[in-house]
Order: C-alpha cells, then sequence, then structure tokens
C-alpha cells in the first residue's frame, strides 16, 4: 500500500537511471542516513557507540572491500585480514613519516599502498582459480602479518611489535585519533568516510568496470571470449577491494583501537569479514553492511545471554558454548536463506509491494 | 596411476632444488651450518613431519572427491576426534574401547552432517557448502571443548618419543615420527585397497567420477556421503591419535587444518596420492627452508612459507600436481 513504483513517472534518463529509482526507497536511505548522522549520536551511550557502532562500520567497510572481490568478481579470497593489516601499518608509517598530513591523505595514500599490494597477490588470480585461489590467498595473510611481526621498520621499531596512533585532526581542531579524541567525533568521522566509500563501490558496481566483474564472475571463459580482459579486469578487482580493506584496517588501527598489534589482522578476522559476507549476502552493498551487523551483535548478544536469564557459567565454559552457538546459527541461516540476509530484504519489498492484495 | 610428465619434470627440479638451495646457502653464508648428514637429518625429518601433514589433507581429500564439498571441518574434526578418545579414557574406558566407541561416534557425527547439513544444501553453490562447514567447524570446537573442557590433555599410547641414530650413527631421527609415519602407510595402503577392491569402493569412485551417472546407475548418493565422511572422520582420529600424542589433545589440533591445506592445494584436491606426496615435499621444504633459509631473512616462517611453496607450484600446474586437470567449457 505504502510501497509501490505505481504512479512515479520518469521523464529522464538520469531519474531512470538513478540508484534508487522508488521514491520511499529514497526515503527510506535518506531516513537511515539522517538516524545514523543525528539520531544514533545523540541517543547512545559512548558504549554503544564505541565498542558496537565503530567495529561495525569498520568491518562494514571491510566486508564491502571482500565483496567486490568475492561477491561480484568472483575471486575467493581468505587474505582481507592481511590487507586491513598493510592498511593499518601504511597510515602509521605515513603518519609518523610525515607529521603534517591530513588523516583524509593518510587514509587515501594507506588504501592506495594496499591497492599495490592487492595487486601483487593478486596476480596469480589469473592461473589460479576457485578453491586452490583461496588457500592461495592464505599466503598473502601469513605473509603479510609475518612481515609486520618481524620487521622492526613497520613498527618504527617499538620493543612491543604494537602501533599506537599519533592524535591527528578531521576538521578544524576536531581530534578524530588519539586519547583525546572523543568517541562521538570518531564515530561520525568514520560513518563519513564508511558512507562516501559505499557510494562510491555502489556507482562503481553498476559502471561498466561492475558489469565487467560480474562477467568474469558468472564464466570467466564466457566473458574473456566476449572480449573482456582477465588480467585488468581481475586486477582491478583485487585493487580496488584491498584498497577498501586497507582504509578498513587503517581506521580500525587509528580510530577504533587506537593502538594494533599485526595479530589482531590475524586469519580468524578474514574468516569473519568472509561470514559477514556469506551471511549477508554475496554481491550485494546492502549485504556487507547487513552481515557486519549480524556478525558484531551475535557474540555480543551470545555473551550476554546468560546473564539475562540469570544463569553463571564459567567464563570459558561461555567462550566454547558461544562457538558452538554461533556455527550453529551460521548454518542455520545458510539452510534458510543460502542468499543471505539482503535476500531477504528483496524478498521483503517485493511482498510490501503488493501488501495487503497478494494478487 | 597415469603420472603426466611435467609432473615427473617438476618433482625432479623441486627436488634438485632443495639439495642446491640449502647447499648454496651453506657455501654463501657464514651462520649457516652445512654438512651433509646434518642436511638430511633435516630433510628426513621433514618428510616424516610432512607424513603427519599428509594424514589431515586426506581427510579433505576423500570428502572433496566423493562430495565436491572443501571440508574445512577437518581440522576441527581432528580436535574432536581426539578431545572423545581422550575424554572416554580418563572415564575409565580402556584404550582399545574407547578407539571403537570414538568410531561410533564420528560414524554418528557423518550421519547427522549429512542429514542437517548436506542434505538441506543439496545443489548449492561451492562457496555456501564451504562456509557450511567452516560452521561445522565452529560447531565442534565449542561442542567437543564444552564437553570434554580445554585444558590440554595428554595421551600416551606407550610409542616411545626418544630420538635414535640411524645409519652408522649418522642420523638422529625421532622414533615417533617413523611409527608415525608407518600408520599412516599403512592407512593409506588400506584406503587404496578398499577403494580399489570392495563395493562401496568402487561406488565412491563411481561418484567421484560422476554424480549423476552414478545415481542413475542406482547408486544411493546419500549413503554414499555418510560413508565419505565417516572414512573422512576415521582419517581425522588417527591424524588425532597422532598429533595428540606428538602435541598433547588441545585446541591447536583445529589449527593444523591451516597446515594441511598448502598440502592439499599442491597435490590436488581430488588425489589421494597427491597428498602424501604433497605433504612429503611440502614437509621437507618446510624444514629444509626453516634451517637453511630463514636464519638470513628473519626466522619463524614456517607460517607462510609451505603457502607459498604450493603457490609457486600452483602457478606451474593450476590444479595440483596430480589434480585432475580443469576443463572449462562455455
Amino acid at each position: 500500500m505504502f510501497y509501490r513504483e505505481a504512479g512515479e513517472f520518469k521523464a529522464s534518463y538520469q531519474k531512470d537511471q538513478a540508484i534508487l529509482p522508488i521514491r520511499q526507497d529514497r526515503w527510506f536511505i535518506w531516513a537511515i542516513i539522517a538516524i545514523a548522522f543525528l539520531v544514533i549520536p545523540a541517543v547512545s551511550s559512548d558504549y554503544w557507540l564505541g565498542t558496537i557502532m565503530l567495529p561495525f562500520l569498520i568491518l562494514a567497510l571491510a566486508a564491502l572491500g571482500l565483496n567486490v572481490l568475492t561477491g561480484y568478481a568472483g575471486q575467493l579470497s581468505l587474505g582481507t585480514g592481511g590487507f586491513m593489516a598493510t592498511g593499518a601499518f601504511a597510515a602509521y608509517k605515513l603518519a609518523t613519516m610525515f607529521p603534517g598530513m591530513h588523516i583524509l591523505f593518510v587514509l587515501l595514500f594507506s588504501g592506495a599502498i594496499t591497492a599495490g599490494v592487492g595487486i601483487l597477490f593478486g596476480i596469480p588470480s589469473l592461473r589460479i582459480k576457485g578453491f586452490y585461489l583461496a588457500v592461495a590467498t592464505l599466503a598473502s595473510q601469513f605473509f603479510l602479518i609475518w612481515m609486520f611481526n618481524k620487521f622492526g621498520w613497520f613498527t618504527n621499531y617499538s620493543a612491543s611489535g604494537v602501533i599506537t596512533a599519533p592524535q591527528m585532526t578531521a576538521i578544524g581542531d576536531i581530534m578524530v585519533t588519539g586519547a583525546h579524541a572523543t568517541v562521538t567525533a570518531k564515530y561520525l568521522f568514520a560513518l563519513s568516510i564508511v558512507t562516501l566509500l559505499a557510494l562510491i563501490t555502489k556507482n562503481l558496481v553498476r559502471s561498466n568496470i561492475g558489469r565487467e566483474w560480474m562477467a568474469v564472475r558468472d564464466m570467466d571463459i564466457a566473458a574473456e571470449i566476449i572480449g573482456i580482459k582477465m588480467l585488468p579486469t581481475k586486477l582491478k578487482a583485487f585493487a580496488y577491494s584491498s584498497f577498501l580493506c586497507g582504509i578498513a584496517g587503517a581506521l580500525w588501527a587509528f580510530v577504533h583501537t587506537g593502538s594494533v598489534e599485526p595479530l589482531a589482522f590475524d586469519v580468524n578476522r578474514s574468516f569473519q569479514i568472509l561470514f559477514m559476507i556469506i551471511i549477508g549476502g554475496l554481491g550485494s552493498i546492502m549485504g556487507a553492511f547487513l552481515g557486519a551487523a549480524f556478525i558484531v551483535l551475535l557474540p555480543i548478544f551470545l555473551s550476554n545471554a546468560p546473564h539475562w536469564f540469570g544463569l553463571n557459567i564459567a567464563v570459558d565454559l561461555i567462550s566454547h558454548i558461544e562457538a558452538m552457538v554461533f556455527g550453529a546459527l551460521i548454518i542455520f541461516f545458510l539452510i534458510v536463506e543460502p542468499h543471505g540476509l539482503a535476500r531477504l530484504w528483496q524478498i521483503t519489498k517485493e511482498k510490501l509491494r503488493l501488501w495487503p492484495f497478494p494478487y | 596411476m597415469r603420472v603426466e610428465r611435467d609432473v615427473i619434470y617438476i618433482i625432479f627440479a623441486s627436488l634438485l632444488l632443495m639439495v642446491i638451495i640449502p647447499w648454496s646457502a651453506g657455501m654463501l653464508s657464514e651462520d649457516i651450518f652445512f654438512e651433509w648428514p646434518f642436511f638430511f637429518e633435516v630433510a628426513i625429518g621433514g618428510l616424516l613431519a610432512g607424513v603427519m601433514y599428509s594424514l589431515v589433507a586426506l581427510g579433505f581429500v576423500l570428502i572433496f572427491k566423493a562430495s565436491g564439498v572443501f571440508n574445512f571441518a577437518q581440522g576441527a574434526m581432528v580436535l574432536f576426534s581426539a578431545l572423545t578418545l581422550v575424554g572416554l579414557n580418563e572415564m575409565g574406558l580402556p584404550m582399545w574401547l574407547s578407539i571403537i566407541a570414538t568410531l561410533i561416534v564420528m560414524l554418528i557425527l557423518a550421519i547427522a552432517i549429512e542429514r542437517v547439513v548436506l542434505r538441506s544444501l543439496v545443489n548449492q553453490e561451492h562457496i555456501i557448502l564451504f562456509m557450511a562447514t567452516i560452521g561445522i567447524a565452529y560447531f565442534l570446537d565449542g561442542f567437543g571443548q564444552t564437553i570434554w573442557g580445554s585444558e590440554v590433555k595428554l595421551l600416551d599410547l606407550g610409542f616411545s618419543q626418544n630420538p635414535d641414530f640411524y645409519f652408522g650413527g649418522l642420523i638422529l631421527i625421532n622414533d615417533f615420527d617413523l611409527i608415525a609415519a608407518g600408520i599412516a602407510g599403512v592407512l593409506v595402503i588400506a584406503l587404496a585397497l578398499f577403494f580399489q577392491y570392495t563395493r562401496i569402493g568402487r561406488a565412491l569412485r563411481a561418484v567421484a567420477d560422476d554424480h549423476q551417472a552414478a545415481l542413475s546407475v542406482g547408486i544411493p548418493l546419500k549413503h554414499i556421503w555418510v560413508i565419505v565422511w565417516a572414512v573422512a572422520g576415521i582419517v581425522a582420529l588417527v591424524a588425532g591419535i597422532m598429533w595428540g600424542s606428538k602435541l598433547g589433545v588441545q585446541f591447536s589440533l583445529a589449527l593444523i587444518a591451516l597446515k594441511a591445506l598448502p598440502v592439499l592445494i599442491l597435490g590436488g584436491f581430488t588425489s589421494v596420492p597427491g597428498a602424501i606426496i604433497g605433504g612429503l615435499i611440502i614437509g621437507a621444504g618446510e624444514k629444509l627452508a626453516e634451517v637453511f633459509i630463514a636464519p638470513m631473512i628473519g626466522g619463524g616462517i614456517e607460517d607462510w612459507f609451505a603457502y607459498m611453496l604450493a603457490l609457486a607450484f600452483l602457478v606451474f600446474r593450476p590444479q595440483g600436481l596430480f589434480g585432475e586437470k580443469i576443463i572449462e567449457r562455455v
């Protein structure tokens, strides 16, 4: 009744090709953005912003990056953690080598450096496919983490191997990193960057580059035959995906935790992000956000649930039960909807269009 | 088994490199100690460690061959079976009885996985099934440790853990590694005989070749999957016993799956001999690199070296050394 496209006429190609052609969708997205920018910082406590919303946003950005590579270009990768670490350490080196550099440029350049590393590790994808490639990308994961652990140059020879973000300002003298930054400023900064990058990504996957990626995903031999060059297409996917993952890693180290060690980006991080895009939905921008929300919130819910029921269970037992329930829920979700939360969202919209007279 | 010529070339070339690189490293660098008996000691130690990797990789191969599922839960199955075995043993069952009981548990697990997971996800994309097995891995890790606890347990089967000298007192080899290699060899031969000479084995090979053709001649796919997962469970138990008595039964057993993956891609997802030869190459290469190359670049390379080695092989053979040639049609 409320959600339908009837009566909306498009008078120009531009309007026809809008990202969200239906008016209600536009309202909905604007409402979400308004809530995210205005309402959430106003009503949430620092705990919520700092330990739930920030990791959610940053991991959603990483999931977006992996979704470009796996969901759109069809290259299964388990090296996300390694690329995030690259972004974090590149940002740290840039920020300490050029102390005057603005944080936006630090993020941009660290993303670019990660993109270069991604291209390097993407080269084998021209010959290796499928699960062979997935295992091969683990090489990048382990190699990068080892490199950052081993060579003191990356951490400016800090004894503990931990990097600590210097204090940096975004606009005027509003701190967004370091100990003096307020959680609200950090949140708004991360939110702006993630929103901007999500918009760019959405447009990119609608462009001819995105269509080439999807052709390669659906069948790379056929794509090659219709004239899509494998080398630039696959490497572009690796480059852009690692660019996003690198920025996510830099944000994680600078804005979220403030100081980070390479182990924060180990192989479990890669799996976590892979979970996000599978649960959220492969090949969907919305899916990356839905999946990230689910995977970030689920463990918090699981570890708090026993307290709500008044049960007292030993901490290590809780973590085992948590893993068990987590695994079971993953399987349950895959069985119920293998195409992820984004698909559920789509089905809901289809139903809403016909509601309340579905005939 | 027919072996292609370039596979033989690649294996020869890699063997040659494995000798030349440590030798030249020993010649060029003062820090690296190189002598032939020591070289062979390291190489043999590596080969025997590689057999242990093969044990885990075997489970992957069996399941991938029969159902096309990349079973990430194999490591978790190793941990789970070892935990169950030790747990039952601690409850007072004699060792032989707990082994039989664990086998039954693994069979039940196989049936449950087939019923709950595989049957519901029939005909889904490979990546979905892969994610489901990661879910199974989480579940098994949590389940096993919830029931049996997470402290390190000892698993003592009475094998000697002492190193002994062989070849006229020149080379030091751990007895336990030899026993493990022997058991792995027996397991592989038993599996080969099972696949080659039994009715079920024939059915398994048929399914591995072509699901649809197998179905159309009346092979029940569901039973086959249960059998394959159960066999993989048995392999996991053997791997769990060997790794558990080497390292102690603890959570890190689940992580040896990450050690088995390079073996798997090097040998090829679909080949049992590939898993063995891949394990030997990875094991020897890794140990040699650790001793003769790592000191030059900072050490601690065992995390990634196996993967890089496998990657180098894949550049020449994208399907692994013994994997089925990937033929794509439009």
